[in-house]
């Protein structure tokens, strides 16, 4: 049984299949990397497993239990999280606040506490900050947890929502290109943390377009075009896959494997 | 927020409460105050479900019906006293939040301003019509508050201005502490999440539907008790305060002196219950200043007075 499995999942809008009948599996401290052109469907793929949007066919299992109809909030509970592509940032909190947000789990307690401000929503929250501070440390942030994140540049806001989503210690991931738009010591910088991540036992989902960075950390790669599963493997069977090849050369499309930015 | 920045403001609130009426003119203004501190609480309450929550609602003045009316009837016909009248209101206010917000908080923007302001006109309505019951649209008188009478034993003679002018600003100061503590703790921190995002709110595993019910109901509990204290003081109820304009002017209130924050509301509150008075001496073109002066806050700080102002400030000092 593995940490995470999906099985023949398939979501269509309107005539228009946008993912069918892809599966595959993810293992503690695995880094699964999902890749195809644009439009193959990696990002409608990944609300389905986080519970955005509802599949109308196969099915999601976190630790061999069903999860596939669970509301994004419920997942998260148990331990699936996710950052987006198009950033989702707390704008108008500080930037301690936004991973503090990310404990509300563990912070939250009684609404009576909380309006009263008891001492135990007091400890809680407490408690909550402290660990943010420490993750804030962890992504290179902590300098900057007082400034509203709205302020941030866009490198460091990557590094906040991955913050934040650690901050549930989730056991598995889905990051959706958290190096897009960055700069090349942005990217490494996230590199290198989402390496620690896997090391210490999290399975990550990644969506990247910055193939060399898909190729150098990822064990496994899925390869989806026009929503389907074309291939799957490890970097090098998938770079030497003809179909792969096809996808990203053929039919007149100017990408390539490596130049994909 | 620092940590102590919470009882900067309301030590700051209450000194201002405190040394106002050396100013007072005469007894009439200590009825202005008490006025300024009931809406102050009801705004507070607004500023927890738009300002935190991100949720609108154009129809709060319903539950401040409900709460000015539970003190006229409760006594009436079921021998409650007045102030247990203000609990009793209270609580239907909070549990019809609850019936109303389940469904209509599902909706966003527009579409739930529509659905709020349906819910406030209803109530609005029942008041009106139900004659037999609450007098129709000429009100009905209140019985007071026997805790005046009390103190009096106690040898505290208060008159009637005085002894509101401090209750309402307690109430007022309660309701001001509950909304800051609310503001650091983790569900008021959840609240200003699903505001900016509620999609990444989901995601950290909060129960989005939970806690607009929750801003919901407790704003309702606000406006339901500032009803009362306005019905309590006043002794006397009409179905205006259930009405369309007192809603869009608890709004108005709450973005004047800038939503997000809980001294803003209490500004906003202020300046738009004194404002008609001191407009009196343009008589007819009362109406036409005070929209002016509205639009000109709007254009010029959009936030609202106090937000802006302290951005202002902030930067000059940087």
């Amino acid at each position: 049984m593995s940490l995470l499995e999906v099985s023949g999942l398939g979501i269509g809008f309107g005539g228009l299949r946008a993912v069918d009948n892809v599966g595959f599996s993810a293992e503690p401290g695995e880094i699964v990397s999902i890749i195809g052109p644009n439009g193959a469907g990696k990002t409608t793929l990944f609300n389905m497993i986080s519970g955005v949007y509802l599949p109308d066919s196969g099915h999601v299992r976190l630790d061999g239990q069903d999860v596939t109809a669970a509301e994004p909030h419920r997942l998260a509970r148990m331990g699936l999280t996710r950052t987006f592509q198009n950033l989702q940032i707390f704008q108008e909190m500080t930037v301690l606040e936004n991973v503090i947000v990310g404990f509300h789990q563990s912070e939250s307690g009684s609404l009576i506490a909380d309006l009263l401000a008891l001492p135990a929503a007091r400890r809680r929250s407490q408690i909550a900050r402290a660990q943010a501070q420490e993750l804030l440390k962890r992504v290179r942030l902590d300098k900057a947890a007082e400034e509203l994140a709205g302020n941030l540049s866009y490198g460091a806001l990557k590094r906040l929502e991955i913050a934040r989503a650690l901050a549930m210690q989730p056991r598995v991931l889905l990051l959706d290109e958290p190096a897009a738009g960055c700069n090349a010591v942005e990217t490494e910088e996230i590199d290198h943390l989402i390496a620690e991540l896997a090391q210490s036992g999290i399975a990550i989902l990644l969506v990247e377009h910055d193939m060399k960075m898909v190729m150098r950390i990822s064990n496994h790669i899925v390869v989806l075009d026009h929503g389907e599963k074309i291939a799957e493997g490890s970097p090098e069977s998938v770079s030497k896959n003809p179909a792969v090849i096809a996808a990203y050369l053929g039919a007149g499309d100017e990408e390539s494997v490596d130049a994909d930015s | 927020m620092k940590l102590s920045s919470k009882w900067m403001q309301l030590a700051a609130l209450a000194v201002l409460v405190a040394v106002l009426p050396l100013f007072f003119p005469s007894g009439y203004y200590y009825r202005v105050g008490a006025l300024i501190f009931v809406n102050g609480l009801a705004v507070t309450g607004l500023v927890i479900l738009i300002g935190y929550a991100g949720q609108i609602s154009l129809g709060h003045a319903g539950f401040a019906g409900i709460g000015g009316y539970a003190c006229a009837l409760a006594p009436a016909h079921l021998g409650l006293p007045p102030s247990l009248s203000i609990l009793l209101g209270a609580v239907i206010s909070a549990v019809l939040a609850v019936l109303i917000g389940k469904p209509i908080l599902r909706l966003r923007g527009y579409y739930l301003a529509v659905a709020t302001l349906g819910f406030g006109i209803l109530v609005s309505m029942v008041l009106t019509n139900e004659r037999a019951l609450t007098g129709g649209p000429d009100g009905m008188a209140v019985q007071g508050l026997a805790l005046r009478k009390i103190l009096r034993g106690w040898g505290w003679k208060l008159s009637s201005g005085e002894f509101w002018y401090i209750l309402s600003a307690l109430a007022m100061l309660v309701g001001v502490w509950i909304a800051l503590n609310l503001f650091q703790s983790a569900t008021g921190r959840a609240m200003r999440a699903l505001h900016g995002s509620e999609v990444a709110a989901r995601t950290v595993g909060i129960d989005v539907a939970r806690l607009k019910l929750q801003a919901f109901v407790i704003s309702a509990v606000y406006a339901s008790v500032a009803g009362s204290l306005l019905a309590l003081q006043n002794q006397f109820v009409t179905p205006d305060i259930a009405g369309f304009m007192h809603s869009i002017e608890m709004v108005t209130m709450a973005v004047l002196g800038g939503v997000g924050s809980v001294l803003g509301a209490v500004t906003g509150s202020a300046i738009l219950t004194l404002l008609p008075q001191v407009l009196t001496v343009f008589a007819e073109y009362e109406q036409l200043v005070l929209g002016l002066v509205m639009i000109l806050v709007m254009i010029f700080l959009p936030r609202g007075l106090l937000p802006s102002i302290a951005a202002k400030l902030k930067g000059r000092g940087e």
